[in-house]
């Protein structure tokens, strides 16, 4: 193995079939070193017509979503719906050790890919399905968006204004959950097949990555028989009694705060009524509030009504940056709702180097991204790529790699394979 | 034969709250033996989190807690005790991995930084987990991931535009921060196997969030637009949007990318006149009709239960699926199907259902072997059975107050 480009996952090579519903899982097995090839039809994947595009120009090569989720992977086209296709698509099988893919259940073995047909050609492959709901079971054939995953895994109905109806993330999240659940449950099989030899079908289900992401929210009507709901900017849950406002509008933005109980929050809820009473903004009862034994579970909405006045008055008088400032100097939970501009100038990711460029010669600059949210100390060197264009390492990997002649690549071409 | 992804791993686990007791969830539910390390003068604010058994609050009745630590032994220390230390240091040598997430400096202060553990045990494997990750400006700011979802943008973009940002309910950067603290330790595990090599991973919760938010980011870094909320407006779907239905705050969210899921939403209205318009006939038109769209649907389905509606459009093949309450999840015959649920039997909370994983795994399935444990359960099994103390060390730990 190369030195230069080892990264944690380098031995393993990974086929990515997916679209927009699970190029995410690929993406983060890529960014560890795997070497990972999309696989897309002619004409390149339905996630590139997903926006934004790069200077606002729809086009494949300038999808935002497609180049977020496909940074460091190789890219060859392939059409599998033809004889063809897939078998080049077999011989690509024989040295993979991960297939992922997020057809609808049942497509892969109707072409005659399924797990089983991908065992013949290599014993030990790890298939990882992502589905809205499963391989298997009464909804398996329903047809999904991400909206309506966000809705059948339950977040939908804990998010929104009570008024209105129940919302998703407007950058939709179900999908993206849906394919990271996929990596660990990837990454498990693979461990398990390196100690057992054995591979397996890994089935996952977006509807319940979706229900993980709610903590203990379905436990309140497992335990107490209570359903709970949307409350727009407040946060339900820790007083049966009352929500608590935690979205509060500030000088120019908003910011997040909520009063709360324990040591934790004694701590800044002092912190608070301290920095209040320096510039004459904290009425008596919150200076004389005794914040060590101050129960959440029996405060009343009457109390936190009180509180909002004065917190509400203070907030508006101040900026996000100068109330976060003072937060992080006093040690007070108390945070910026960011923008993406915001998000932007953090020099938080600068120090981590969160932020990587990557150049993108065919769009006449770099391209920033995101980076991996862990620094490990075992330095690896891992050999970054920007996205793949259509078709862009066909000849690399079927010229190269497969053994193919220039006559049979013209050929399939031609015959739109690939 | 072998049944289980992580027979034989070694798990230390000093989490607390939800990010990183999510992450060893996954190690704990595939067959890692994983000792839980606790202080009960310094409880996990979730054990004293709802919802509890019978409405009481208790130590060992937190129903919210018991989901998160099922599998697992648990000991409980008192870490200012001089002689926890070096017991600490013995599960170490056990050890494969050690998670933690603390505020950073925390483990420093006990002596268990990452150095002093790898000194210990040189090829451990060690995360640290922590809102902004052990180094920079933020490292030690203070904070919950309610706080940390707005910081990662998520709430300025939930809700409606001409309204204040709606709250996501939890934490919702821990979501992201427990996948990829369990991505990280089994690729780091992978790289054990082939090199001998263990290593400290440094995660940030923020960042783990922001990975969830690539795409809008990178918008403002190329084109400059700041990302808004706009309710569940798709830029090409329509209809798609939740929609009211029969009763007492129920919902169906419906979504249309094409012309067949048109067609198939009109005829299962019984193609009322309005749908054969010009005014909805493209999706050009519908995008500029919407409002009207949505009313028009809305009358539709408040005639009928979310189910209804869910089940009449699948079968015209269009994306349907309604806004599950808590109680209807734990009725969905999917899950049911899926086991996604698990029944326990707790000594304290008793007989419940708690959840498993999101994914299958036919040939190394996750199992359930034990319920979450009550505070100090597994003190005696974990240093006689698994240190192999001897008697009278055991005896003399217990009488000098190592375990509270």
């Amino acid at each position: 193995m190369d030195k230069e480009t080892e990264g944690l996952l380098s031995p393993y090579r990974v086929l990515d079939l997916t679209d927009e519903r699970g190029l995410f899982c690929a993406k983060v097995l890529a960014d560890l070193g795997a070497d990972v090839t999309k696989v897309e039809p002619p004409g390149g994947c339905t996630a590139r017509k997903i926006g934004p595009f790069h200077k606002n120009i729809p086009h494949p090569e300038k999808s935002l979503f497609w180049l977020a989720y496909n940074a460091n992977k190789r890219g060859v086209t392939l059409n599998l719906e033809c004889e063809n296709g897939r078998e080049i698509f077999r011989k690509l099988v024989t040295t993979a050790d991960v297939v992922v893919e997020s057809f609808p259940p049942g497509y892969m073995k109707d072409l005659g890919l399924g797990y089983d047909d991908l065992c013949r050609i290599k014993s030990d492959i790890v298939l990882t399905s992502i589905s809205p709901f499963g391989q298997d079971g009464p909804y398996c054939h329903f047809q999904a968006s991400d909206l309506t995953c966000w809705s059948m895994g339950g977040f939908a109905y804990l998010t929104g204004d009570l008024d209105r109806p129940p919302v998703q993330i407007s950058f939709p999240q179900a999908y993206l959950n849906g394919a990271h659940e996929a990596a660990v449950a990837t990454l498990l099989a693979l461990y398990y097949r390196d100690v057992s030899g054995e591979g397996q079908h890994v089935d996952v289900s977006i509807q319940a990555s979706v229900i993980k992401d709610m903590m203990n929210a379905p436990l309140f009507w497992e335990a107490d028989g209570v359903n709970l709901g949307r409350a727009g900017p407040f946060r339900i849950g820790l007083s049966l009694s009352t929500g608590q406002r935690v979205i509060w509008k500030c000088k120019d933005g908003e910011i997040a705060f909520f009063i709360w109980g324990g040591k934790a929050g004694a701590r800044t809820n002092r912190a608070l009524v301290a920095y209040m009473d320096e510039e004459g903004m904290a009425p008596t009862f919150m200076k004389e509030m005794d914040w060590e034994n101050f129960d959440m579970a029996t405060a009343t909405e009457e109390l936190f009504n009180r509180f909002s006045e004065y917190l509400g008055r203070f907030f508006l008088a101040h900026t996000k940056e100068e109330l976060f400032r003072e937060a992080a100097k006093r040690k007070m939970t108390l945070y910026p709702v960011q923008t993406v501009a915001d998000i932007a100038a953090d020099q938080q990711l600068k120090e981590r180097d969160f932020w990587e460029d990557l150049e993108h010669p065919e769009l006449g600059q770099q391209v920033i991204y995101p980076h991996l949210p862990f620094i490990l100390s075992e330095k690896l060197a891992i050999k970054k790529r920007r996205p793949p264009l259509i078709g862009e390492h066909n000849e690399e990997v079927y010229l190269g790699e497969l053994g193919l002649s220039k006559e049979e690549m013209t050929k399939l071409n031609e015959l739109g394979i690939i | 034969m072998r049944t289980e992804v992580f027979s034989g791993l070694k798990v230390l686990d000093f989490s607390w709250a939800i990010a990183a007791p999510w992450t060893v969830k996954y190690l704990a539910d595939h067959g890692a033996t994983v000792i839980h390390v606790e202080s009960a003068s310094h409880v996990d604010i979730i054990r004293a989190g709802p919802p509890f058994k019978d409405g009481k609050p208790g130590i060992d009745s937190s129903v919210y807690w018991v989901n998160y630590h099922c599998n697992k032994y648990g000991l409980s220390l008192n870490l200012k005790h001089p002689r926890s230390l070096g017991l600490i240091k013995k599960l170490i040598s056990w050890a494969d991995v050690v998670v933690e997430n603390f505020a950073p400096g925390v483990m420093q202060r006990w002596g268990l930084s990452y150095e002093e553990v790898k000194k210990v045990k040189p090829d451990i494997i060690m995360l640290s987990s922590s809102q902004f990750g052990q180094i920079g400006p933020l490292a030690t700011m203070p904070g919950t991931g309610v706080q940390l979802t707005s910081y990662a943008g998520f709430n300025y973009l939930t809700g409606w535009e001409d309204r204040d940002p709606c709250v996501l309910y939890g934490g919702y950067t821990d979501c992201s921060a427990a996948r990829f603290g369990a991505v990280a330790i089994i690729a780091a595990l992978l790289h054990r196997r082939r090199t001998g090599k263990g290593m400290h991973i440094d995660l940030s919760q923020y960042e783990a969030g922001l990975n969830l938010l690539s795409p809008v980011l990178m918008d403002y870094q190329v084109n400059g637009r700041i990302a808004v909320r706009k309710g569940n407006y798709h830029p090409f779907a329509a209809p798609h949007g939740i929609y009211a239905c029969q009763g007492d705050d129920n919902w169906c969210a419906i979504a249309v990318f094409s012309e067949a899921q048109w067609k198939g939403l009109c005829s299962t209205m019984g193609n009322p006149e309005w749908s054969r318009g010009n005014k909805f006939s493209t999706l050009p038109e519908r995008k500029n009709n919407e409002d009207e769209l949505d009313r028009l649907i809305s009358e539709w389905t408040i005639t009928l239960t979310a189910e209804e509606v869910m089940y009449k459009l699948q079968e015209s093949g269009v994306p349907a699926g309604v806004v599950q309450k808590s109680e209807g999840l734990y009725n969905d015959p999917q899950l049911k199907h899926r086991g996604y649920f698990w029944e326990v039997d707790h000594p304290v909370i008793g007989r419940h259902l708690l959840e498993s994983q999101a994914f299958q795994l036919p040939k190394s399935p996750r199992k359930l072997k034990m319920p979450s444990p009550r505070m100090g359960e597994h003190n005696e099994y974990v240093c006689r059975e698994i240190l192999k103390l001897p008697d009278e060390e055991f005896v003399e730990l217990l009488n000098e107050g190592v375990f509270e």
